[in-house]
């Protein structure tokens, strides 16, 4: 195998966007121009357009795979759409744009490394583009890359450009996000998606598959605080591993060494690193995002939803905590007051929704305290408590510590995503 | 600091994420192992997650009585040398006591009762969770698939209802008589898994590998020559190098030409190749929705 396959990190990003603002044509591009769409799937793609009697290939029918889509023509759910090069591999989470689907791209957006924004160059920055920055702000991607898309109808204007550009960023000032980037594109034509453009010779940057293929990554995880919780206990009970206890679980926040003095949650007993098991042995070292199991020096009892963390840097344990919630479900309000199962970590309590603070108006930011009913597709900023005590960051520290899904009792469905402030 | 792995190496720290999880939240769990290279992935990295315990759950292969001579072979090695407990569904004995009807005429094919035999055999195993190693690059239902996907008491699918998931959190909450399929190698494409398994040196059954059977055309797709399939006069067996991209029943797997005899001439293939893993599969092409139809239905 080259060292090309063995250097080549993931990178998963997700798009919003509505029918017309080129999305699809842009995600075709990507797959087409990077050798991704088979010759098979073309001439499906070909024959289904002909069949639904549409005069160009419609490369949304290769995205929108389900019955219900392909007959509404707008993508419902999430579908996920890989290709790669030989630098990266890429996961697209290709999430539809309109309002009424704001869950779906809450979810396409919680794995993600970059959002990718489109914005008509004709139409500038409208309250989708807001709604899509919101969210990837709420959802804290450390990525946004904007893509002014249509440049060909604005005959590749400078002009124009700079002026969407100065309109995001106004807007996006009120914002929580770290690193944007702005690409003049035609999807349709090609411009700066894979080849460089001749016709935007005032633009330097790069193009939007060099960005894709260069965005720097490696830092998008927290290095710095030690979580690992306790998912499964492995207990072989051979003769060989008579006394093995073995605590697997992902790497969450920071690096964890061997010989580390660590604090146990919820016991606050101390212990030491003993050895950590990797996929391909022992290892001295795990880091997000690593599947691993630690065993430790002395002999405790962890179970699931323990906490393994340094001794020096323990994250917040408290039952009383304030989240952003974004709700999903289409049947039932958010109910002031109601009590759901939460999942957090690896551990699963209950709790009641003790107050609506307000709602988000996701395209203005407005902050509602009159009306604080959260129907599916809202958020809001709510407080809850918990059964037992969460050992949890705050969401812009970690994520993966500071996300949790309530689950309605009743139907066991998911009905809510939380970022806890 | 340079703290990143390889993206083989972190889908291999998801898949054991995920099958970890299904260890933890389900009672009684099961993974369907057909004998391909993807249920063959999935069994090493299951082994991986749980060393040095064996593998919590047991393997159930649903054996349509049409499979490669070479998948049994390969399958029963397979569970000796791991030491992990095989069920066997046979479809050929819910023919023989009246249970399912076999199709007739050319393109006859037990995929559709493949899936009656898998639900009445994960009823009786009362199992709530089926790992199962369908990615979602395979085919454009699948790309729609979750990672937990929830299955009712009729073991149907609903895709317009499906479970939000995000970030690590997997919610497996089900009630009696509902079970869940889990497919921890979702994100996987065809490349990958090939990458990987060269990485590893997994063994592979023979039939990956290019060798010379006999073989006939029929639209466009070479078939395996076999007992189990009606020729029409016209179509003529002749012998060819080939392989198999993916390995289901005699009836509808296509073979196709190569000279791919190692894996890694098997990754200089896929990689260039025009034509994805299931074009092939006869069974996909019965209508633009015929494997999201399966699927609604309980197929895997």
């Amino acid at each position: 195998m080259s060292d090309n396959t063995q250097n080549s990190e993931l990178l998963r990003f997700t798009t919003a966007g509505s029918v017309d603002d080129g999305k699809s044509t842009l995600i075709g591009r990507l797959l087409y121009d990077s050798k991704s769409i088979h010759q098979d799937q073309y001439d499906a793609m070909v024959k289904a357009s002909e069949r639904r009697g549409e005069e160009d290939v419609n490369l949304a029918l290769l995205t929108d795979g389900l019955k219900s889509e392909r007959e509404q023509g707008i993508t419902i759910d999430v579908a996920y759409r890989y290709f790669s090069t030989p630098k990266r591999k890429f996961i697209i989470a290709d999430t539809p744009g309109h309002i009424q689907y704001t869950r779906n791209m809450v979810t396409g957006a919680s794995t993600a490394n970059v959002a990718l924004i489109l914005v008509d160059a004709r139409n500038g920055v409208v309250e989708q583009t807001k709604r899509h920055a919101i969210i990837s702000s709420l959802l804290q991607i450390p990525h946004l890359v904007v893509c002014i898309n249509k440049m060909d109808l604005v005959d590749y204007d400078e002009e124009a450009y700079n002026k969407i550009q100065n309109q995001f960023e106004q807007f996006a000032a009120k914002l929580d996000v770290k690193d944007v980037h702005f690409i003049p594109i035609s999807a349709l034509k090609g411009d700066n998606v894979v080849n460089r453009s001749e016709k935007t010779s005032w633009y330097e940057g790069p193009t939007l598959m060099y960005y894709l293929e260069n965005v720097h990554i490696a830092s998008d995880h927290n290095f710095i605080d030690v979580r690992f919780p306790v998912q499964h206990v492995i207990r072989p009970y051979s003769d060989e591993f008579h006394d093995y206890r073995g605590y697997a679980g992902r790497v969450s926040g920071g690096i964890i060494k061997k010989n580390d003095e660590v604090t146990l949650l919820p016991s606050g007993f101390t212990s030491c690193i003993d050895k950590i098991m990797g996929p391909d042995g022992e290892m001295d070292e795990a880091f997000p995002p690593q599947s691993v199991t630690v065993l430790l020096k002395d002999d405790f009892d962890l179970s699931r939803g323990d906490m393994i963390v340094r001794k020096n840097n323990q994250p917040e344990v408290s039952q009383d905590l304030e989240l952003m919630v974004c709700w999903f479900d289409n049947e039932k309000a958010l109910l002031p007051k109601g009590k759901y199962t939460i999942m957090h970590t690896t551990k699963t309590a209950r709790c009641v929704i003790k107050e609506v603070r307000y709602k988000l108006n996701i395209n203005s930011l407005h902050r509602n305290e009159e009306d604080k009913t959260i129907n599916m597709n809202d958020i809001g900023r709510v407080v809850i408590r918990t059964t037992s005590p969460l050992f949890y960051d705050s969401y812009r520290t970690n994520r993966i510590t500071g996300s949790v899904i309530f689950i309605d009792e009743s139907t066991n469905n998911t009905v809510g995503a939380g970022m806890i402030i | 600091m340079n703290y990143h792995i390889n993206h083989l190496k972190e889908l291999e720290a998801e898949s054991i994420f995920i099958m970890r999880e299904v260890a933890s939240q389900f009672e009684n769990p099961v993974l369907m192992f057909s004998g391909g290279k993807d249920s063959i992935l999935m069994v090493h990295l299951a082994y991986k997650a749980f060393y040095p315990a064996r593998i919590p759950f047991p393997l159930l292969h649903i054996d349509t009585g049409h499979n490669f001579p070479e998948t049994i072979k390969f399958r029963d090695e397979l569970v000796d040398r791991i030491g992990a407990k095989l069920i066997v569904g046979s479809v050929q004995e819910a023919i023989n006591k009246g249970e399912a009807t076999e199709e007739k005429g050319l393109n006859a094919s037990r995929n559709g009762l493949q899936t009656a035999v898998l639900l009445e055999s994960l009823e009786k195993g009362k199992y709530d969770a089926a790992l199962g190693g369908a990615r979602r690059d395979e085919e454009k239902a699948r790309a729609k698939e979750r990672f937990f996907s929830h299955r009712d008491e009729f073991g149907q699918w609903d895709p317009k209802n499906q479970r939000p998931e995000l970030w690590n959190l997997f919610n497996g909450k089900h009630r009696i008589g509902e079970h869940f399929r889990v497919f921890p190698i979702s994100n996987w494409t065809e490349l990958d898994v090939w990458q990987y398994l060269a990485m590893e040196e997994v063994p592979l059954p023979s039939l990956y590998f290019a060798h010379t059977r006999p073989v006939f055309e029929r639209e466009g797709t070479l078939l395996a020559d076999s007992d189990y399939i009606e020729k029409r006069d016209t179509e003529k067996v002749f012998d060819e190098m080939v392989r198999c991209r993916t390995i289901g029943d005699m009836t509808c797997t296509g073979v196709s030409k190569s000279s791919a005899k190692s894996v890694e001439e098997i990754i200089q293939e896929i990689a260039t190749t025009r034509i994805t893993e299931r074009g092939g599969r006869t069974d996909d092409k019965r209508s633009e929705t015929s494997m999201e139809d399966r699927k609604k239905q309980g197929y895997f």
